[in-house]
């Protein structure tokens, strides 16, 4: 898994848990270093473990601290730089959301080796979408249901989203899109530093 | 070629589709303006100025009239708003014959990350198909990338220049160990730069070592290295490069009276007694020079060789000596 991936969770660990309980994970995994390089490249695994024991540690499912870890994406102060590149991808929620399947390439355009799941999104009727996330490594779907809901609020919308199901390497997660024009929304302003 | 075929569009369906487009009337006045440019001269009444007043055309050459204008019919416009910004702008130009007027639409080309932000832009103020907001994206994932790299990269090389300066230094008293002295003679003597290379043995240690025990022993040697380092000059190299045994190079110092002086200053120094838990500990120093002088050197080696058996000299004749390398001492 690509080490921003991992710099990001561990980011997410540090911040709502504490320097102190990374530190533990590092010593109780024996990692051999105090923090992922943001630019490298480490073995899959490596990240499963870290997350499974992250979780284990704090009594939480793993699919739980996933999608904290997708909203903290979106909400935290830290990971601006993550909502901002997502916020690129529409004007409106709807937008976003049509928009997600071009996501893995809009990622890779900015970090060419990084792992993203193929993502499909399919609009049932009116309002409804089915999103399909597609990756070896299970996980990617709690982290985007996460991220969207944190999403949906920074757009304004109002949405009910669910983690369907897992099977095998698909996952699947449905949006309910109540009201596009619920809230104000959080400013997006296309210039960088301009919010 | 067959007539073209035409029809009627809204401006409503125009803006949409280009809202940053403006339609001119022969004279150069603009009758309608798109609203992303209505945003752009926000203050300033876009419709119904001259479009000379508000934009200045600059290439492929100066156009201060419609008629040159329509001279670029299909052709791409320089040119740059007249505000404090200046901000560049790239224009299509079709003409309307049967108006006489034009049909200019407009974009700002790479100037458009200053623009979304002077003029306060948002996605929606660009046409759907428009790929400036794939391009500020682009822009802002690449500097993100670009900044986590050059953090990684600066990261590194101050590991690097620690580790290096690590391995250049001895651990017990921070002066530079054996390889930095062997860089250092190495630069002054391809250069061919003259100095003078001091070695010098602490006398009486051993003894402190067996008798007051080794932290008394490490204590007498940063002792030293203060002294050793305190009587130098900032570029002289003072290195540890054994248990007692210190090797100073001087550059510029040639004369055998200033290396004396420094030498008995040194030696001087050295037999004060040195306090280390309420006990003393009294040393003294040999010393053995050699000078670029001497022979034209080539290697370290055969430098420090000499120094070597002026030290040696020193030790022979009673220590707490200085004796300045000639050859006559290997003769004897």
């Amino acid at each position: 898994m690509h080490g921003l991936i991992n710099r990001s969770i561990e980011s997410f660990l540090r911040g709502t848990y504490g320097h102190k309980y990374w530190r533990d994970i590092v010593n109780e995994l024996d990692l051999g270093f105090e923090s992922f390089e943001p630019m490298f490249r480490y073995d899959e695994a490596l990240t499963r473990s870290v997350v499974d024991h992250a979780a284990q540690r704090l009594g939480k499912s793993k699919d739980v601290l996933l999608e904290d870890f997708g909203t903290s994406l979106i909400v935290d102060r830290r990971s601006q730089r993550v909502r901002r590149l997502l916020r690129f991808g529409g004007v409106t929620f709807t937008e976003f959301l049509h928009s997600l399947e071009d996501l893995p390439g809009r990622a890779r355009l900015a970090v060419a080796e990084i792992d993203m799941p193929d993502i499909e999104v399919d609009e049932l009727e009116d309002g409804e979408f089915s999103i399909v996330i597609r990756h070896t490594t299970s996980g990617f779907g709690h982290v985007i249901l996460g991220a969207l809901r944190a999403l949906a609020d920074d757009y304004g919308a109002l949405a009910y989203l669910e983690f369907v199901g897992r099977n095998d390497d698909v996952e699947q997660i449905s949006v309910h899109l109540l009201d596009m024009a619920y809230s104000e929304g959080r400013l997006f302003e296309l210039a960088i530093g301009a919010e | 070629m067959t007539a073209q075929s035409s029809f009627t569009i809204s401006l409503s369906t125009l803006d949409q589709m280009m809202p940053m487009c403006m339609l001119l009337n022969s004279k150069g006045v603009i009758t309608h303006a798109g609203p992303t440019l209505i945003k752009v001269f926000k203050s300033r009444n876009i419709v119904g100025s001259s479009i000379f007043r508000l934009i200045e055309m600059r290439r492929p050459k100066e156009v201060t009239s419609i008629e040159q204008v329509c001279k670029f019919h299909g052709a791409k416009l320089y040119m740059k708003i007249r505000d404090e910004h200046a901000t560049s702008l790239i224009g299509a130009v079709s003409c309307i014959p049967e108006c006489g007027g034009v049909l200019l639409n407009l974009s700002f080309g790479i100037a458009v990350v200053d623009a979304v932000r002077r003029y306060g832009l948002a996605g929606s103020d660009f046409a759907a198909t428009d790929l400036t907001v794939e391009m500020l994206y682009l822009v802002e994932a690449k500097t993100a990338a670009m900044e986590t790299s050059n953090q990684m990269a600066l990261r590194f090389h101050g590991e690097k220049s620690e580790a290096e300066a690590e391995a250049m230094s001895d651990e017990l008293t921070g002066l530079r160990n054996r390889r930095a002295l062997d860089q250092v003679m190495q630069r002054l003597l391809s250069t061919g730069s003259d100095f003078a290379l001091m070695h010098l043995d602490l006398d009486y240690f051993k003894a402190v070592n067996d008798t007051k025990g080794h932290a008394a022993g490490d204590h007498v040697l940063q002792v030293v290295a203060e002294i050793l380092t305190s009587e130098t000059r900032d570029n002289d190299t003072v290195s540890r490069v054994g248990g007692d045994e210190f090797v100073l190079v001087l550059p510029q110092i040639m004369e055998p009276d200033q290396l004396k002086g420094l030498a008995n200053r040194l030696i001087k120094r050295l037999e004060e007694p040195i306090y280390f838990r309420s006990g003393e500990c009294s040393i003294s120093a040999s010393i053995g020079v050699v000078t670029t002088a001497t022979s034209s050197y080539v290697t370290s080696e055969q430098m420090i060789d000499d120094a070597d058996i002026a030290l040696y000299a020193s030790k022979e004749a009673g220590r707490a000596q200085f004796t300045l390398y000639s050859q006559d001492l290997r003769d004897n």
